[in-house]
């Protein structure tokens, strides 16, 4: 008996949606007076080995190839959990996690909780667990009938806690191939280099239809790069095609759960704070102080973002100059 | 091809969400209730590729009670030839997929398309549960589709970038914002989908797994504190001693 989390490795380390992913499912274990189980890549290197058991993991085993397609990861995490005997799979709610989970879920014959935020309470006949639902305008409490279950935890939503219990075990998990032909061919993948993943990222600066034109997102960007955080938008900018649809974020597009959402020149529509609100901390910049986003803000600035922008950028670069 | 497409009706985007007072429900009054925005977009797909193929037939199918009529009359009026509905309340979302798996085992579908969750309850899970259990493969949070009615190439989101791949049909699709805008239904369209057939179907299955108990809203912020838009310094120290985050 062990809880599983699906933990995958990329440029040879656990990165933190994976680690919380870990954490979480050591903390769950540990509440079952069980053990953690992750399933990684064959790519683990010395160092992701080294976080693993840091983070409290009993066993490590590695698949073996590289964990980039749907169907191998459903298919390997069910042979992983026949083989460790898991009750509880964790995976964290990545596009990856949302087309393996219920997969798996299905798969396995285990409820599915998608998009779980706090840590499971055990309830008389199963589980209970909390998610945002509405876009982020309300929570549900779900009961999970039965023991077992597949949860996909919403990134940025859990601590990473280091849990020394002892050795991390690896283990080689060898998969008999089911011989089924692929129909399937994923031909290339684009990756977005140089820039921080929206859904992955700590910090977001996002401007609206107050930036007047996409030749003025250059001043977004210069404090986006100051502060190592990633670029979004409002659902106008991507309309008008000022920004790529991918930096929307909003009801109809990403919701984000950053620590920092720094909004410039948007009013704060229903539609957008509904993607945005849960960030921990916003900073709201207008030039209308009456703007509906200034009552989900913790700071608020009246201005012009020609103005402030520059200014905010060279602040954030001075903090890093004394701090560094 | 032949096409079905699974619908979800969800509160308008403008609604406040408010829940009843035992916290056990929404509440319903004054709300008023749509096409899933991204379930939209998997019909208006569906109608281009038969139009750009030059034939075929569109089926919208959707889990819930008479109260969604008018929408399914909607999808009709933009165009499906054809809606189904199950009668069952929508509450799990492994429930629904079995529904929408028998419905799609009737028939032999070409592609299946949903959206890539609803904005209501956002679990995004009821497309890949349904491919699992029909034991096709799953396009998820497409973002382009081409096809020649055998084969097709698609694109989707993947994590930090975007793939592109050949999937053979049939298959199930979920679809993703970028993919075509909303088609809004015109004159004739309505008029003609007053006389398209809508089914009717009992529940199938009971496969509840997860039940929703209550609901909360979200606890409101303590108040905006307004920093000078002359001292920059000051946000970023409140950022970095009293807030942390940077």
């Amino acid at each position: 008996m062990s809880v599983l989390v699906f933990a995958p490795v990329q440029d040879g380390i656990l990165k933190k949606l994976a680690l919380e992913a870990v954490s979480f499912g050591v903390q769950l274990a540990h509440s079952l007076q069980s053990n953690c189980s992750v399933l990684c890549s064959s790519e683990v290197s010395a160092e992701a080995h080294q976080q693993l058991q840091e983070l409290g993991v009993a066993l490590c085993l590695k698949a073996e190839h590289d964990l980039m397609d749907v169907d191998s990861v459903v298919h390997d995490l069910t042979q992983a959990a026949s083989r460790v005997g898991a009750q509880q799979l964790v995976i964290s709610n990545t596009y990856l996690g949302k087309s393996v989970a219920p997969r798996l879920a299905v798969r396995l014959g285990m409820p599915l909780a998608s998009g779980v935020i706090d840590a499971p309470k055990k309830s008389n006949d199963g589980w209970e667990v909390r998610r945002s639902v509405f876009s982020n305008k309300g929570y549900a409490y779900l009961q999970i009938h039965g023991h077992s279950c597949v949860m996909a935890i919403t990134p940025n939503s859990f601590p990473i806690e280091s849990r020394l219990v002892g050795e991390c075990k690896t283990e080689a998990l060898a998969v008999p191939s089911d011989g089924h032909q692929k129909k399937f061919q994923v031909n290339r993948v684009d990756r977005v280099v140089g820039k921080i993943p929206l859904t992955e990222a700590e910090r977001v600066v996002s401007a609206g239809r107050g930036l007047k034109g996409p030749e003025n997102w250059h001043l977004v960007e210069s404090l986006a790069a100051s502060l190592d955080a990633a670029t979004a938008c409002s659902k106008p900018v991507s309309d008008m095609h000022w920004r790529p649809h991918e930096e929307h974020v909003g009801q109809t597009g990403i919701t984000i759960k950053p620590d920092l959402y720094i909004a410039i020149g948007i009013s704060g529509a229903i539609q957008h704070l509904a993607g945005v609100s849960s960030s921990k901390v916003i900073v709201a910049i207008n030039t209308d102080k009456e703007a509906p986003f200034f009552k989900v803000a913790d700071y608020g600035i009246v201005g012009d973002a020609f103005d402030v922008l520059p200014r905010l950028t060279a602040a954030v670069q001075r903090f890093k100059a004394s701090h560094a | 091809m032949n096409i079905l497409v699974c619908l979800s009706q969800v509160p308008d985007t403008t609604t406040r969400i408010v829940f009843a007072a035992d916290g056990k429900s929404l509440d319903k009054n004054g709300v008023q209730f749509i096409i899933n925005p991204y379930d939209e977009l998997a019909l208006t797909k569906a109608l281009e590729l038969n139009e750009s193929l030059g034939g075929g037939r569109v089926t919208v199918v959707h889990v819930g009670r008479a109260d969604s009529e008018s929408n399914l009359r909607k999808a009709m009026a933009i165009g499906a030839d054809q809606a189904i509905r199950v009668d069952a309340d929508a509450t799990d979302a492994i429930q629904v997929a079995r529904e929408l798996a028998a419905i799609a085992s009737k028939d032999r579908y070409d592609l299946i398309l949903c959206g890539r969750e609803s904005i209501d309850y956002n679990g995004g899970m009821v497309g890949g549960m349904l491919a699992e259990l029909l034991g096709l493969p799953l396009v998820n949070i497409m973002t382009s589709i081409s096809s020649n009615g055998t084969e097709a190439e698609v694109s989707f989101d993947v994590d930090g970038g975007r793939a592109y791949a050949q999937v053979a049909h049939p298959f199930v699709a979920t679809c993703q914002k970028e993919l075509t805008e909303p088609r809004i239904p015109n004159m004739r369209g309505i008029m003609m989908a007053r006389t398209k057939p809508l089914e009717v179907v009992a529940a199938s299955v009971n496969a509840e797994q997860t039940q929703v108990s209550h609901y909360e809203p979200p606890v409101a912020k303590s108040g905006c504190r307004f920093v000078d838009a002359g001292d920059m310094d000051q946000l970023v120290s409140l950022l970095h001693e009293q807030s942390k985050v940077i």
